[in-house]
């Protein structure tokens, strides 16, 4: 591929992904910021690919493009329309806010501009899933056990949490 | 070229951190607010991700970073949401400034 037009194409994907990050945070409806987040989550997969990390971006579109911003839709439309209504921030406080944020996204750029980073090893390696797995039942068995474990455990807190409590009913 | 090199990704890293963190300050939406932290999130992996591919000689080191990063995302999302409705049970909103039962 020509490089122009690869970077056509990164650019392309930082643009949808600032693009859904700025409208999942500014538009005042809950819904289409919703839909804002799974647009940047898919820009963000675009992104992890010119990363050479294919795998991760697949796990990106399966995971989080697909169930965890579906999981706040749900979210959304079970609770009732009352609970969507946009609510009135002061100025003052959205300036303090914007100012913050700006400030440390300026401190952000100019260091990641300004420091001499040795890039080493540049693109060349093992990147393929065999390797990925190989390593993650190997090196990383135990925080892969325990990341299954947190799962489980955040799956049944979340049931227990937000089930409706009935006084005068058996619970199975 | 502009995607061979490292600060291209961290810019748009940066980027996606303040938009993120810009949103969890002005929300006051638990919705809304989960959804910056999303985004915080999706800033670390690009940066986990972009660390790896530049400056890491094990190229899986960083890629299994991210998928740890996105299993406890997906964690987070699950206690987070059955949290915001079990909020909205108890108090008919969600408006963060409104739930203040706790403050002394």
């Amino acid at each position: 591929m020509q490089p122009f037009i690869a970077d056509f194409i990164f650019f392309v994907f930082a643009a949808i992904t600032v693009l859904g990050a700025f409208m999942a945070v500014g538009l005042k409806n809950i819904f289409h910021n919703a839909l804002a987040l799974a647009l940047t989550l898919l820009g963000t997969a675009g992104i992890f690919v010119f990363l050479s990390s294919e795998f991760l971006a697949l796990m990106q579109v399966l995971i989080y493009a697909g169930a965890i911003s579906i999981a706040i839709i749900f979210a959304i439309m079970l609770s009732p329309p009352l609970a969507h209504k946009p609510v009135k921030r002061s100025m003052g406080k959205i300036l303090i806010s914007l100012v913050t944020s700006a400030l440390i996204l300026c401190a952000l750029s100019y260091t990641f501009i300004k420091a001499p980073w040795p890039v080493s090893a540049a693109g060349e390696g093992d990147y393929s899933v065999a390797h990925l797995g190989q390593v993650l039942v190997e090196r990383y068995a135990f925080a892969f056990e325990l990341i299954s474990v947190v799962l489980l455990v955040a799956i049944l807190g979340a049931i227990v949490i937000a089930r409706e409590e009935k006084k005068n009913e058996v619970v199975c | 070229m502009l995607i061979n090199q490292l600060v291209p990704y961290l810019l748009l890293s940066a980027l996606l951190f303040s938009t993120g963190l810009f949103g969890f300050l002005m929300r006051r939406s638990l919705i809304a607010m989960l959804i910056a932290v999303e985004l915080i999130l999706n800033a670390a992996n690009i940066n986990f991700l972009a660390f790896n591919r530049f400056m890491n000689a094990d190229k899986s080191l960083g890629q299994i970073y991210s998928i740890f990063v996105i299993g406890l995302a997906a964690a987070e999302i699950a206690i987070g949401l059955s949290l915001v409705i079990a909020v909205y049970r108890k108090f008919r909103s969600i408006n963060v400034e409104k739930l203040t039962e706790l403050k002394g």
